[in-house]
């Protein structure tokens, strides 16, 4: 254990945490988003994910780019970006209203035991992986560069790049837009009315199916937004990404408190730079397992999260 | 569709069954368990499977799945916790005989109530915590569980690392018949014993006290614990319970197949195994049996299907939520009435 190196590359692990966290915010949306109307896990969305990276890979090699070009001129890049994030968006979001109808409706419906539809979403998880993994024979796929990575400035240790500030400033203004639609459109008073009471929403007219499939489409899209931001960053994807990424917005969502929409924001950069100060002291290997105990660690001490409301008086 | 999701062929069976004298039952009884003691002596081109002989296919996947399902079925089924995590207490077992059998003297008879000991020790390790929360929560939990088991296996040298354990000894030989990497038999018979001692060690459980417990848990907590049952207790044992079958799956298994590996723990058999419950009906030991048989044997026996089949058993997952929630062979009638039409 050495805790010098948290010290000597500090400025360098809260960037990288930053980042992170503001990828994990964009996944993390989806859960708590989705916990709110339905009070049910969508044990799915990291596949949704999973299918908005592929999606990235997908248009880019339908672009033309093989991944041995220069840097493209900024305005060109974000013309291709800006494809990239819209398809991604269109197919993880279309994905997540699919998988609401097929998975979660007819249940709900029924009024079946929240136990069938999490085996029922689990079930639809294990499709998309696997059907991916096939798909792609379980190779890792590569993401072009199309933007330098040379870093524009250093401050202290950290080395801020292009593809950093890009993914900062683009989860800026998705969690700008989705504030915009949670609270002020008719909508996003759907959703909210959803949240607090669903049978009173509905005798006062609200539409709950409709609400429901928006509320799958919102989170949809801001999945498929930061997967097409997790492949600048990171590069690479693979048909099981969404595993780990998918457990820790989860945890964020968790550590924020479900529910609660500025507390998935807080916990997934809290989560993002906790795990980047851990991994730099106990080693890459154990960052997941970092995870894993910070979820059983706030689970068990501050169920509720940092902002949530009170999960274990939540019937299940 | 009412009358797929309806149809039970288990209480046409159990109105049999209650109605049957006791030599009734009793001959039923000799003829089922020696017809399943006799299974691997049968040599048949139309049950063998393209890659393996029946034989070994009968141990794993099909008596080793039924025993980890018969296992999972009283923490999913009858209980009503959901447990991602299974593998874990698989791993545990399978660990504790390799490294048991490795560095001491001790026999398979001897670690394999070690192995169970351990299981049942990480479940309570698990449980205390976890199982004070429900449903999604826990289902998270014990899935985190499950990976940080292999996680941890992965980066730990002292028992193997990434590359496992490799030349672990067999059990000694028993009433003449040596267990030999070869034959799978002597493995198959073994297990099959394991397993009907569980399934009368369940069935005993679940006509008494801890049996009504765990239905009341089930069916919904916040009423049982009202109505005196102490929950957290019962779900502690039914965990328990479950993770000390795992754990002896698991050292059967490290018997037989010699070398583990950390990555033979994935999630996936987990979720083969609840696909097994689930599919075979949760809460009913015969229902659960009859899933594994019918999951482990088809993707053996239909190339085309042990290519894809997760992606198949995902989707039994989403088809058979959707039209018949209650699986194959569902639990008794007398309870599914209560349930939420």
């Amino acid at each position: 254990m050495d805790f010098s190196i948290v010290v000597s590359d500090f400025a360098s692990l809260t960037l990288d945490g930053i980042v992170v966290g503001a990828i994990y915010a964009l996944v993390a949306l989806g859960y708590t988003l989705v916990y709110g109307v339905l009070r049910l896990i969508n044990f799915a969305h990291s596949e949704i994910f999973m299918m908005g990276t592929m999606t990235a890979v997908f248009v880019t090699s339908i672009l033309g780019f093989t991944g041995y070009e220069d840097p493209l001129p900024l305005w060109r890049f974000f013309l291709v970006f800006a494809l990239i994030v819209i398809a991604a968006s269109v197919v993880s979001g279309g994905a997540a209203v699919i998988l609401e109808i097929v998975a979660y409706r007819r249940l709900r419906n029924m009024g079946a035991s929240r136990l069938s539809s999490l085996i029922s979403a689990i079930g639809a998880s294990f499709f998309l992986t696997e059907t991916f993994r096939l798909l792609t024979d379980s190779r890792n796929l590569d993401f072009p560069r199309m933007i330098s990575k040379e870093p524009l400035f250093q401050f202290s240790s950290a080395y801020v790049t292009q593809d950093k500030l890009l993914v900062l400033a683009g989860a800026a203004i998705l969690f700008y837009g989705l504030n915009r639609v949670i609270n002020h459109t008719r909508l996003g008073l759907g959703i909210r009315a959803v949240s607090q009471d669903e049978r009173t929403s509905v005798l006062m007219g609200v539409n709950v199916n409709r609400v429901i499939s928006f509320t799958f489409l919102i989170g949809g899209v801001l999945a498929g937004a930061g997967s097409a931001f997790y492949m600048v960053f990171y590069e690479v994807t693979k048909s099981n990404v969404g595993f780990l990424i998918g457990i820790s917005a989860f945890t964020a969502a968790v550590l924020g408190g479900i529910g609660n929409i500025r507390g998935a924001l807080i916990g997934s950069f809290a989560l993002g730079l906790f795990q980047q100060y851990t991994a730099a002291v106990l080693g890459y290997n154990w960052r997941d397992v970092v995870t894993f105990v910070v979820l059983v660690l706030v689970l068990l001490v501050k169920p509720t999260g940092l902002f949530g409301e009170a999960l274990q008086k939540a019937r299940v | 569709m009412p009358d797929l999701s309806r149809f039970n062929l288990r209480d046409r069976f159990g109105d049999w069954w209650d109605k049957a004298s006791p030599i009734q039952r009793g001959f039923t009884r000799v003829f089922v368990i020696s017809l399943f003691y006799a299974l691997p002596l049968i040599n048949n081109p139309v049950i063998d499977t393209p890659e393996t002989s029946f034989q070994s296919v009968l141990f794993y996947p099909l008596a080793m799945f039924s025993l980890m399902a018969v296992g999972l079925n009283v923490v999913v089924g009858k209980s009503g916790i959901l447990d991602l995590g299974y593998v874990a207490f698989f791993a545990i077992g399978a660990y504790t005989y390799a490294m048991f059998a490795l560095k001491t003297s001790l026999n398979f008879w001897e670690i394999l109530p070690l192995a169970m000991g351990f299981a049942m020790l990480a479940g309570v390790i698990l449980g205390l915590p976890a199982l004070r929360l429900r449903g999604d929560y826990l289902a998270i939990i014990t899935l985190g569980f499950g990976e940080i088991v292999r996680i941890v296996a992965i980066n730990t040298e002292a028992i193997g690392g990434a590359a496992g354990l490799t030349s672990i000894p067999g059990p000694p030989a028993f009433l003449g018949h040596e267990f030999t990497v070869m034959d799978p038999r002597p493995y198959y018979w073994l297990t099959l014993t394991l397993l009907s001692l569980v399934i009368w060690g369940v069935l005993r459980l679940s006509h008494r006290k801890p049996g009504r417990a765990w239905e009341a848990i089930r069916e919904d907590e916040d009423v049982a614990e009202f109505m005196g049952v102490s929950t957290l207790k019962y779900k502690l044992w039914a965990f328990i319970i479950g993770g000390a079958v795992g754990g002896a799956a698991g050292a059967v298994y490290a018997s037989q197949i010699r070398s583990i590996q950390p990555e033979m723990f994935t999630l996936n058999l987990s979720i083969m195994i609840l696909a097994c419950v689930v599919f075979g009906g949760m809460g009913n030991i015969w229902g659960v049996i009859l899933g594994a048989v019918l999951l482990g044997y088809l993707p053996e026996k239909l190339r085309f299907l042990s290519e894809t089949r997760i992606i198949f058993f995902g989707l039994l997952m989403v088809v058979m939520m959707n039209i018949r929630p209650n699986g194959l062979l569902p639990r008794k009638k007398r309870e599914v009435v209560g349930e939420k039409k």
